[in-house]
C-alpha cells in the first residue's frame, strides 16, 4: 500500500493550525512558561505515527503535542490542559511538556534524551505482553549526546527490542549549534551500536513514510531496534519566544534588551583581549545570521506537500482545507468554553 | 553603591572573580547565549557552551576542580541535576573524605531552581533540602542582588563544592526565557525587591554559612531562604496588623546552616515557623525543627513548604508554593496554640 498523501497532509495540517491556535493563546497570555511546538516536524511524526497499530507505543519528548493529535487524542481536552484547566486531559497538572495518554500508551518528559529509556521499557513490556507491537522514541540530535539516550541504545540492541529510535535532526541544540556540540554522523554512530541505520528528508513527507514504513516493518518483525534520522527545521526555534528568533524578528526591541548589557560587558577593563571580544560578538552574530538563514531555506514540509496536491486535485485540495480549518475553529471554541 | 538586577549580579561578580583567576572558567548549555556579557568579555575559552551532556560535563567540572581548575558548571535547571546526579552525590561529594582531606574539589555549580511562572513540575522545583543531604555539598540560595554577587564570590573562596542556586523568579534573565518569553500578557508574582537592588561598586566576598537577619520580631521567628524571604516579609506587616510581631531570617545557605542565629532567635520568640519553598517532607524544615530541639531549645513549630509535585496550572501552582496567605494563616495557627 503506497502512501495515501491526502491523508498525511490533513494529519499535517491538523497538527500545524492546531499548534498556529495555542501560539496565539501562549501570546494571549492563557498559557504560561514555556512552549515547545512540533512546528516544522509534521511530516515524520505523519509519516510514523499513521503507521502505528493499535498496541504500539510512543515515549515523547517536550513536543508531545503534534504526535499525541496525529495519534488521536481528542484535541480539545489536551488544549484545555495548556490552558491549565481541570477538565484538560491531565487535570491541568502537566502542562504541554507533560501530556500522559495512558489509552495510547503515550508518555512525554521534558528531560532531554529520557524518551530513549522509556520507549525501551514500553518496548520490553510490548515484547512480552503485546506480542507483535512496537514502541517509537521521539527526540532531538541535541538529546543524542545524553548518556541515557545512547545507554537505551545499546540495551535495545542487546535484548533486541521492538524500537524506533527517531531522531528529529533540525541542527540546533537549544541555542547551541549541533556542529559545535558532536562531531561525525549520528547514523555511524547508531550503526556502531550493531543497528540498523536509516535516514529520511523530513521535509518530503511521501519519501519519510517509505523509509518509515520500511523501518516499522523491520522492527515489526522482531528484527531488532531501527534508528531513524530525519532532517527537519523547527520553524519556531526551540521554543516561542526564542532569543535568537527574537533578535531576527524584532531587532530595535532585541537590541536594548540583550545588545546593550553585551556591550557593557564588552567594554569592561581587564578580560580576554579585544580580538577575543570582538571575536565572541561575530560568533553570537553569525547564530542570529544562521538562524535567519535558516528560514529562509524552503524545508516546510506543508508547503512542499501542499504544492504537490495542487498540481493534483486542486478543487479537493480546497475542500478540504476549508473544512480542516472549520473543524480547528470549532475545536478553539469547544476548548475556550467553560465546561458544562 | 549602584543599582543591579539579580542576574546581573551574579554575573558581574563572577565576572570580576575570573579577571582576577584565570582558573576560574564557564561551561553548561547555552552558557555564551545566557551569559553572553561573560562571554563577550572572556572569550570562547573560558565561557564554553556543552552539549546536552549533563553526566558528562558535571563530571568533568569536579575532576577539573580537583586537577587545579576553578570551574564553575551551570546547570540550566537544579531539575537536571538528576540526570547528573552521581558527578554530586557520588563523586565531589566525597573526594575530600575519602582521600582524607588531603584533596579539595573547589567546585562552583550555578544552577536555577524555583517555580511560579507555570513551567510545570519538572522544571520548577527546588530540590535544596535533596542536595543538602548529602555530606560534603554546600548549598546556597540567595534572595537579593547583594547577596547573589557576594555569594557568588564567597562560593569561590569556600574551598569545597558549592551549589549556587538563582531563584527564577528573582532572575529577570532566566524569568523571560522560561516564563514570559518576550511576553506583556503574562505576569508572575515577583518579589521586586528581590531582583533588582543596591550593590557595592566592588564585590566583596560574603561568608558561605552565615544568616541575616531581614526582619526583627518578638512573638515569632519566621525562618525562610530564596523567595520564601520575600513572601515573608509581605506577609510581615499582615501580621502585625493582627498583634503578631515577626523577625525574618534569610538563611543565605542550607548547607552550612547558620545553627548559631537560628538558635538565638528561636529562643528567644519560641516560636518557629519555616517558609521552605523545597518538599516538604524529609527536608530542610524537618531537619530546622531537629537542630532547635536537639539544642535544647523549646519551641513551638509550623512549616509552610511544598507538598505535593508542582502542579502546571496557574491557580494550583500559586496555592502549593508557599505564599503570603499560607504564611499569616499559618502564623496565626502557631500563636493561638
Amino acid at each position: 500500500m503506497p502512501a495515501d498523501i491526502w491523508l498525511l497532509y490533513e494529519l499535517m495540517l491538523k497538527s500545524r493550525l492546531i499548534e498556529e491556535g495555542i501560539a496565539k493563546l501562549w501570546n494571549d497570555g492563557l498559557i504560561s512558561g514555556e512552549m515547545h511546538l512540533g512546528v516544522g516536524e509534521e511530516a515524520v511524526m505523519a509519516a510514523i505515527v499513521s503507521q502505528l497499530q493499535q498496541d504500539d507505543a510512543m515515549a515523547l519528548d517536550h513536543r508531545g503535542t503534534s504526535p499525541l493529535l496525529m495519534r488521536g487524542v481528542d484535541p480539545v481536552p489536551l488544549i484545555r490542559e495548556m490552558l491549565g484547566r481541570e477538565d484538560g486531559m491531565c487535570s491541568g497538572m502537566g502542562g504541554h511538556m507533560h501530556l500522559f495518554s495512558p489509552e495510547k500508551l503515550a508518555a512525554s518528559s521534558g528531560i532531554v534524551g529520557s524518551s530513549g529509556p522509556a520507549a525501551i521499557g514500553f518496548a520490553l513490556a510490548g515484547q512480552i505482553l503485546r506480542p507483535g507491537s512496537i514502541s517509537v522514541a521521539f527526540f532531538g540530535e541535541g538529546a543524542s549526546n545524553q548518556g541515557m539516550l545512547m545507554e537505551s541504545m545499546n540495551l535495545a540492541v542487546v535484548w533486541n527490542l521492538p524500537v524506533i529510535f527517531v531522531c528529529k535532526d533540525n541542527q540546533w541544540a537549544i541555542t547551541t549549534p549541533a556542529s559545535s556540540a558532536s562531531r561525525g554522523s549520528l547514523l555511524t554512530r547508531a550503526e556502531a551500536f550493531g543497528m540498523k541505520a536509516i535516514e529520511a528528508d523530513g521535509s518530503d513527507v511521501i519519501s519519510t513514510w517509505n523509509v518509515a514504513k520500511e523501518a516499522l516493518g523491520f522492527v515489526r518483525t522482531g528484527k531488532g531496534p531501527v534508528f531513524l534520522l530525519v532532517h527537519c527545521i523547527h520553524l519556531e526555534g526551540h521554543f516561542l519566544g526564542d532569543p535568537l528568533l527574537d533578535m531576527v524578528r524584532r531587532p530595535i526591541i532585541s537590541f536594548r534588551k540583550r545588545f546593550l548589557p553585551i556591550l557593557r560587558m564588552f567594554f569592561k577593563r581587564r578580560g580576554a583581549t579585544l580580538g577575543v571580544r570582538i571575536q565572541s560578538l561575530q560568533e553570537i552574530l553569525k547564530l542570529v545570521f544562521s538562524i535567519q538563514a535558516q528560514k529562509a531555506r524552503d524545508q516546510d514540509p506543508l508547503i512542499r506537500a501542499r504544492k504537490l496536491l495542487t498540481t493534483k486535485d486542486p478543487k479537493r485540495l480546497e475542500s478540504l482545507e476549508v473544512a480542516l480549518k472549520a473543524e480547528i475553529q470549532q475545536i478553539f471554541t469547544s476548548a475556550l468554553a467553560e465546561s458544562a | 553603591m549602584k543599582k543591579m538586577s539579580f542576574s546581573e549580579a551574579i554575573d558581574d561578580a563572577l565576572g570580576q572573580a575570573m579577571a582576577a583567576d584565570p582558573r576560574i572558567i564557564l561551561f553548561g548549555e547555552d552558557v555564551q547565549g545566557v551569559h553572553a556579557g561573560l562571554f563577550v568579555r572572556f572569550g570562547r575559552g573560558r565561557v564554553r557552551n556543552t552539549p546536552i551532556s549533563e553526566s558528562a560535563f558535571l563530571g568533568a567540572a569536579v575532576s577539573a576542580a580537583m586537577a587545579g581548575l576553578r570551574p564553575v558548571a551551570e546547570i540550566m535547571l537544579v531539575d537536571f541535576v538528576a540526570v547528573a546526579a552521581d558527578a554530586l552525590v557520588n563523586q565531589a561529594a566525597k573526594v575530600e573524605a575519602f582521600s582524607g582531606g588531603r584533596w579539595k574539589v573547589p567546585l562552583v555549580v550555578r544552577t536555577t531552581c524555583g517555580g511560579g511562572y507555570g513551567d510545570g513540575g519538572q522544571h520548577e522545583q527546588s530540590l535544596w533540602g535533596w542536595l543538602a543531604h548529602i555530606p560534603g555539598l554546600s548549598v546556597v540560595v540567595p534572595s537579593t542582588p547583594a547577596d547573589a554577587g557576594g555569594l557568588m564570590l564567597g562560593s569561590f573562596g569556600y574551598g569545597s563544592p558549592v551549589i549556587f542556586m538563582e531563584h527564577k523568579l528573582l532572575s529577570h534573565v532566566w524569568l523571560d526565557l522560561l516564563g514570559t518569553g518576550g511576553r506583556k500578557s503574562v505576569t508572575y508574582n515577583v518579589p521586586l525587591a528581590g531582583t533588582m537592588g543596591r550593590v557595592p561598586n566592588v564585590w566583596e566576598a560574603i561568608p558561605i554559612g552565615k544568616s541575616s537577619i531581614r526582619r526583627d520580631g518578638h512573638d515569632m521567628t519566621i525562618i525562610s531562604l530564596g523567595v520564601g524571604v520575600h513572601r515573608a516579609l509581605e506577609a510581615a506587616p499582615i501580621l502585625d496588623g493582627m498583634g503578631i510581631s515577626v523577625g525574618v531570617i534569610d538563611l543565605r545557605s542550607v548547607s552550612p546552616l547558620d545553627l548559631d542565629t537560628i538558635c538565638r532567635e528561636t529562643a528567644k520568640t519560641k516560636r518557629m515557623l519555616v517558609v521552605d519553598e523545597d518538599y516538604e517532607g524529609f527536608g530542610l524544615s524537618g531537619e530546622l525543627a531537629a537542630r532547635v530541639l536537639e539544642a535544647g531549645i523549646s519551641v513551638k513549630f509550623a512549616r509552610v513548604c511544598t507538598q505535593t509535585t508542582i502542579p502546571y496550572a496557574r491557580d494550583l501552582e500559586d496555592e502549593t508554593l508557599p505564599n503570603t496567605t499560607r504564611i499569616v494563616e499559618a502564623a496565626e495557627r502557631l500563636m493561638s496554640e
